[in-house]
């Protein structure tokens, strides 16, 4: 027999069943999943040609500076720790003035990887090393330029993001607008992540 | 409009969720990934310090996948597609590593 003030908490306390929902708006996810698919063919390329000559591609490789890539991964994940921080602020009622600040930091580490990226490219072209120099350095200013370029979409959307994170209340839409822009700018983290050891590392 | 709530009092309340330990095993990976590639790894052999550059790549965009774009909590079909993704590229690109 149950004594009073002992019996079990009702079932509508135990802690709800995470509901499954889509990110963003469903079209971002064709656009997001495409461009991977996209990006993973051309590292499958890369490395098919590589296949051809293995050595010709360890020594053009040996030209790079692994230091730079592997700082440029570092700023993409602070920006996006900074982009998932922001996303946070804006679910939070107390919090949420601190959404502007944190898409503006995120961007900052972005306009880094930008500048670092210039540098590397400036070093390579005043050592005569362009695209036309082999088939690596081919890929590797083709590659890493597709990359830069998302990335150069990536700071646009942060500033729609930080605009919109400067609203008081967003509308259903905006709000979808918002989380899928943060997805977008994932993935241009998520691609780095690939290319860097592929293009820098893989020996 | 927000669809769900983030219970934040102090502004470091917001580094309080799975996505922070997760970007610390990603930069911490991505510390032991640039060890491996620039000989301060040491693993001398080349193709075994890759392989583990490679999968260590695929775990990073995985976590990125399923915590920072939030499809852990994404209806089935695209959780499938990301976990498919990491699968399949990890083992092609593997394929063509492996007969360079």
């Amino acid at each position: 027999m149950a004594s009073l003030g002992t019996a079990p908490p009702p079932d509508d306390t135990e802690a709800p069943k995470k509901v499954k929902r889509i990110p963003g708006e469903e079209g971002t996810w064709i656009f997001i999943f495409g461009d991977m698919t996209v990006f993973a063919v051309f590292f499958s390329v890369f490395l098919q040609s590589r296949i051809g000559d293995p050595d010709g591609f360890a020594r053009d490789q040996a030209e790079l500076n692994q230091n730079f890539g592997a700082i440029n991964t570092a700023l993409l994940l602070v920006s996006s720790l900074f982009v998932v921080l922001a996303m946070r602020a804006v679910q939070s009622t107390t919090q949420r003035h601190l959404a502007p600040r944190l898409i503006a930091a995120a961007w900052l580490c972005g306009a880094g990887f930008l500048a670092i990226k210039i540098l590397e490219y400036t070093e390579k072209i005043q050592h005569d090393i362009t695209p036309q120099t082999s088939d690596f350095f081919m890929y590797y200013f083709v590659l890493t330029g597709l990359h830069a370029f998302h990335l150069v979409i990536g700071l646009v959307v942060l500033v729609v993001l930080y605009k919109l994170s400067q609203k008081p209340e967003m509308t259903k839409n905006q709000y979808s607008f918002f989380e899928g822009g943060a997805c977008f700018w994932h993935m241009v983290d998520l691609l780095w992540i690939v290319l860097f050891p592929l293009i820098f590392l893989v020996r | 409009m927000s669809v769900h709530t983030v219970s934040a009092d102090r502004p470091a309340d917001l580094l309080k969720s799975s996505s922070t330990v997760v970007w610390l095993f990603l930069i911490v990976a991505t510390v032991v990934s640039w060890a491996l590639g620039t000989d301060h790894g040491g693993i001398e052999n080349h193709t075994a310090a890759s392989l583990i550059i490679l999968a260590v790549a695929f775990v990073k965009i995985r976590f990125i996948g399923l915590y920072f774009m939030e499809l852990k909590d994404a209806p089935l079909v695209l959780r499938a597609i990301i976990e498919a993704y990491c699968l399949v590229v990890f083992c092609v690109v593997t394929g063509f590593y492996l007969a360079g």
